[in-house]
């Protein structure tokens, strides 16, 4: 930009900066305490119609008992390094890189925070809490002694022997898992530990009495399928606009739309990587967003699309 | 030392040079705010007066109260909705200013400071919807997980650690939005409200566009 460019530019702002003209009288303090209670008034009417959403929280007890099949399913999955969470990487583990932007590794370099080895913290930590079950304490020893070799062997067979199982009422009957050796009986014991809300409190613990981290039972839940199917009923899928909806049908954060509309095309759509992607487009037109008055085109456009004369039209009208 | 040279002497002088009791309170606006496009900044900020009100009150109650008494159910509601208008009226509150190219005449940092408030309390509001205990939260922060490592955000804000979304969302985040607000607020007081575009300005940015 010249400097003659940049004195005009500087000589229309100084036209825009103080205002001389005529002015009407205008109480703040009023104004204010109005909006105020109209805003109250507003929201309280909101409230009286239509309350306000509260699905009850799922627990790993429920899933246990409503989805034992897919219980099982994923808690061998865990013990076994197959499961979404045991294939993540960061934060939580090394098994994978993690999403990329090219060759920015924003994800691996951020390192492994909350730590979990989902066969130890989902499945053989919780099982150790129960003392009183010989025969579980020696599948776990035979387990814990086994090479991975053999784990593995182990792990393969019941994972394969469990797409063939089916639920009567609370009980999972898995068909030949004779193979799977000690994992059958860990399952069982795991299923029931589970089913009798032991498991909620098993993956809470740690070293503190009280708590509040819930990674671990959450990302254990949303292994399986208990989470997705109730999201699915309230349309909260990703392919539904989930971020942005709400259980039942109230409005949700609307004001994501943006950020989700991108999940539902190309080529973030189908990348794998679209977490990434997306997250860096929304960070670029977050950050014009804000600098708006500073890039050359974009604000031009409110005085090439004269919309202003609609908002001042009484000062046009006027004959200014 | 003398008074002329003390810090609090040169802040007290500062801020009412930039900011006189006139500007700051005033009670004449010019003429040109006669549109209900106005209307909205205001409502926005008495949105967040109900936002922080209801939500003070579940705070002192506690993080589960709301989901058990018809009292707390009534107060999330309420901040629910406050929220719901928050945004709806800051939307048009912010397109209104585009519209307006509010930033002419120096005034570039209130729309910076509307723009990034719009974005903390984003931000606010998501950890708010972690917080609320129930599936609603189970699902979001299962779900948005995934976004936030992806970008290693997720190392240091964990969406599944209640604890921590508590804080952002009842200390931390309404915080800075507050920060953001009385800042945003001083400039529009110091600066006034844009006024319209002038012919002559407008015949010469078009001069200067076709030169």
């Amino acid at each position: 930009m010249s400097a003659a460019t940049r004195q005009r530019r500087r000589a229309h702002e100084d036209r825009y900066a103080t205002w001389t003209g005529a002015t009407r009288p205008y109480d703040l303090v009023k104004e204010a305490v109005v909006a105020i209670g109209a805003m109250a008034l507003l929201a309280t009417l909101l409230t009286i119609v239509f309350s306000s959403p509260d699905e009850r929280p799922s627990t790993v007890a429920q899933w246990a008992r409503t989805q034992p099949v897919d219980f099982v399913a994923t808690a061998s999955a865990e013990l076994g390094g197959t499961s979404d969470t045991a294939g993540y990487g960061p934060p939580y583990n090394h098994a994978a890189t993690g999403q990329v932007i090219g060759p920015i590794q924003l994800q691996k370099w951020a390192g492994v925070s909350h730590p979990i080895d989902t066969a130890r913290d989902f499945v053989i930590d919780p099982l150790q809490t129960i003392t009183n079950d010989p025969a579980l304490n020696a599948a776990l020893a035979a387990y814990e002694a086994a090479s991975p070799k053999q784990q593995a062997a182990w792990n393969a067979a019941y994972a394969h022997a469990v797409e063939r199982a089916t639920a009567h009422g609370t009980t999972v009957t898995v068909p030949d898992a004779g193979a799977a050796g000690p994992v059958a009986p860990m399952m069982a014991s795991l299923l029931s530990l589970a089913q009798s809300g032991g498991l909620d409190g098993a993956l809470l613990t740690s070293r503190n009495f009280y708590q509040t981290d819930y990674t671990k039972p959450l990302l254990f839940m949303a292994d399986g399928s208990l989470l997705s199917d109730r999201a699915e009923a309230q349309h909260l899928l990703g392919d539904q606009w989930g971020m942005m909806n709400e259980t039942g049908s109230y409005p949700g954060q609307v004001w994501l739309w943006l950020y989700t509309f991108w999940y539902q095309i190309e080529p973030f759509r189908s990348s794998e990587n679209a977490d990434a992607l997306v997250w860096a487009l929304m960070a670029l037109l977050s950050l014009a967003f804000i600098c708006i008055p500073f890039i050359p085109g974009v604000r031009d456009i409110p005085r090439r699309i004269p919309l202003y004369r609609l908002i001042w039209r009484e000062h046009y009208r006027g004959g200014a | 030392m003398s008074a002329d040279r003390m810090w609090t002497t040169r802040v007290r002088e500062r801020a009412v040079g930039a900011l006189p009791p006139e500007k700051l309170l005033p009670d004449r606006q010019p003429a040109y705010v006669a549109s209900w496009i106005y209307v909205f900044g205001v409502l926005t900020l008495a949105a967040l007066v109900v936002i922080l009100a209801s939500g003070v009150v579940l705070g002192l109650k506690g993080p589960a109260w709301w989901h058990l008494t018809g009292i707390g159910r009534f107060f999330n509601g309420i901040h629910l909705w406050a929220v719901e208008l928050f945004f709806f009226c800051m939307v048009i509150h912010l397109w209104g200013k585009f519209w307006m190219a509010a930033w002419r005449g120096g005034r570039a940092r209130t729309w910076v400071s509307g723009a990034v408030t719009f974005l903390v309390g984003v931000g606010a509001a998501f950890t708010g919807y972690l917080s609320q205990q129930n599936f609603d939260s189970q699902w979001i922060s299962t779900q948005a997980k995934d976004g936030l490592n992806s970008v290693g955000i997720g190392a240091f804000f964990n969406v599944t650690n209640f604890g921590q979304m508590y804080t952002f969302h009842v200390l931390l985040l309404p915080t800075v939005v507050l920060g953001l607000v009385v800042w945003h607020i001083l400039l529009v007081r110091r600066h006034g409200v844009v006024p319209p575009f002038t012919r002559a300005a407008l015949a010469a940015s078009n001069a200067e566009e076709e030169s």
